[in-house]
């Protein structure tokens, strides 16, 4: 549906940053303006969005867990998927967040000889938990080209990603690991028809979007390779704040930035945003003490009521006189 | 807000993460490289030319070594003809390092400042400090 549409945003997008740099030699518009720009723009988004979320009422907890809950002491209750105390609910976003629990239960129907048969599907949570993790390492892998002295910790990352010591400049995993995962996260999209009809254009862009980086960064390590130490002078330039454009970096390389710089500006206004949202998850975040603990919901306004007494008081005569039964006499 | 502290640790949290890139460098001074070209062997060159041009060398040596390393000892090829022509010993330790014998002053300046660990002295012959064998 939306495929094509994301795709050739991203192609448009590349072809941008190729034609500032290459043709009109806008270097320091790329290198400079656009990364600031960007992150100004992530963080303040993120915030935005966040404190938005954060300002919705949840009155009350919401139990649509996998599990038990606590009642009584003799029935046995499924302390991390359906907890009653706080560290159940911690342990349970941990769960979450570090090991995509939520997708690890994710089945998959299917007729069969004219049956349904339900079966768990792993596949998704298993492509998800690679493309993160790889994500995750290759950014903090990128560190080193933020600090003057890389620190010991992010040079085991690194060394340990490039432990097979295949070819050279080292074949890290993460690399190889990610390309796959992203392609069978698109491959989804694409081949199963259930998945492809529920696809909007703001699920392939990112796809495409990141493609682009893994395909740009991985281009410049390994085939057409690049002047890392200029582009160090670069990046360390940002982030000291003392930007400088130096030559002889390629639109290669103008292109990878500008890719990540638009996905982190695109980051807080899209579905990206799932990386603050499963913090704020009502299902996740909440402990099930709804038998435990009285939730006052806030925008109970006052009710005027008033008891059948002081009714009974009011209109006692005129019941008398309908024949109405009345309490007092 | 609800949890409002909890949601405001959090986005603390995340602000410092996000700008540690920036964080981390402040205060701390950084010397660029400079890998130095000042050795006997480069002094006695009328021109001084590497084997390729130097944006070339600075880009892409690593995939020059590497197919050097496959010349020498899977193909038995060791001589190397450059772009102009030139003949050179496919020789990491008589080609290269004869002229750039200053391994700390030449090879390590950029790989330490980019923190790259390349594992040529696994095998190689690690020059001494202080250049010339």
């Amino acid at each position: 549906m939306g495929i094509g549409l994301a795709f050739i945003i991203v192609l448009g997008l590349i072809l941008f940053a190729y034609i500032g740099t290459e043709l009109l030699g806008l270097n320091s518009l790329f290198a400079v303006v656009f990364p600031y720009v960007a992150l100004i723009v992530f963080i303040v988004g993120f915030i935005n969005r966040v404190v938005k979320w954060g300002k919705s009422p949840v009155p009350f907890r919401i139990p649509t867990t996998a599990g038990q809950q606590f009642s009584l002491p003799w029935i046995k209750y499924s302390k991390i998927d359906n907890p009653a105390t706080g560290w159940g609910v911690a342990l349970r976003m941990f769960f979450e967040i570090a090991l995509f629990r939520s997708l690890f239960r994710n089945t998959k129907a299917e007729i069969m000889n004219g049956k349904l048969y339900v079966g768990s599907n792993k596949w998704l949570w298993i492509g998800a938990l690679a493309f993160h993790y790889s994500f995750l390492i290759i950014l903090i892998r990128h560190l080193r080209f933020f600090m003057a002295q890389t620190p010991w910790c992010i040079s085991v990352v690194d060394s340990v990603d490039s432990f097979w010591q295949i070819g050279l400049p080292m074949v890290y995993m993460t690399d190889i690991i990610i390309a796959a995962a992203l392609l069978y996260l698109l491959g989804r999209r694409i081949f199963n028809p259930q998945v492809k009809y529920i696809s909007l254009p703001s699920d392939y862009f990112p796809l495409f979007l990141i493609i682009g980086i893994i395909a740009t960064g991985v281009m410049m390590r390994y085939f057409a390779r690049v002047d890392i130490t200029a582009i160090k002078e670069l990046t360390l330039g940002l982030a000291y704040l003392k930007p400088t454009v130096p030559e002889g970096v390629g639109s290669l390389f103008y292109i990878h930035l500008f890719l990540v710089s638009v996905l982190f500006a695109y980051f807080p206004f899209s579905k990206l945003m799932h990386m603050g949202g499963v913090f704020l998850s009502p299902t996740r975040n909440l402990a099930n003490n709804n038998r435990m603990e009285r939730h006052v919901n806030p925008w109970d306004y006052p009710v005027k009521h008033r008891h059948y007494e002081e009714y009974e008081d009011e209109f006692r005569e005129k019941m008398k006189k309908a024949g109405i039964p009345v309490e007092k006499e | 807000m609800y949890d409002g502290w909890k949601i405001i640790l959090g986005l603390v949290v995340f602000v410092i993460i996000v700008t540690l890139p920036f964080t981390m460098s402040v205060g701390k001074t950084y010397v660029q490289p400079k890998p130095s070209l000042d050795t006997p062997e480069i002094q006695k060159m009328e021109k001084k030319q590497c084997i390729e041009s130097k944006q070339y060398m600075r880009e892409s040596h690593i995939k020059l070594l590497y197919s050097w390393k496959d010349y020498a000892t899977r193909e038995g090829k060791r001589v190397y003809i450059a772009s102009d022509g030139k003949q050179y010993e496919v020789s990491l330790q008589k080609t290269c390092m004869k002229c750039h014998s200053n391994k700390e002053k030449f090879c390590d300046e950029c790989h330490n400042y980019v923190s790259v660990k390349p594992y040529c002295w696994d095998c190689h012959i690690e020059p001494k400090v202080g250049g010339l064998k």
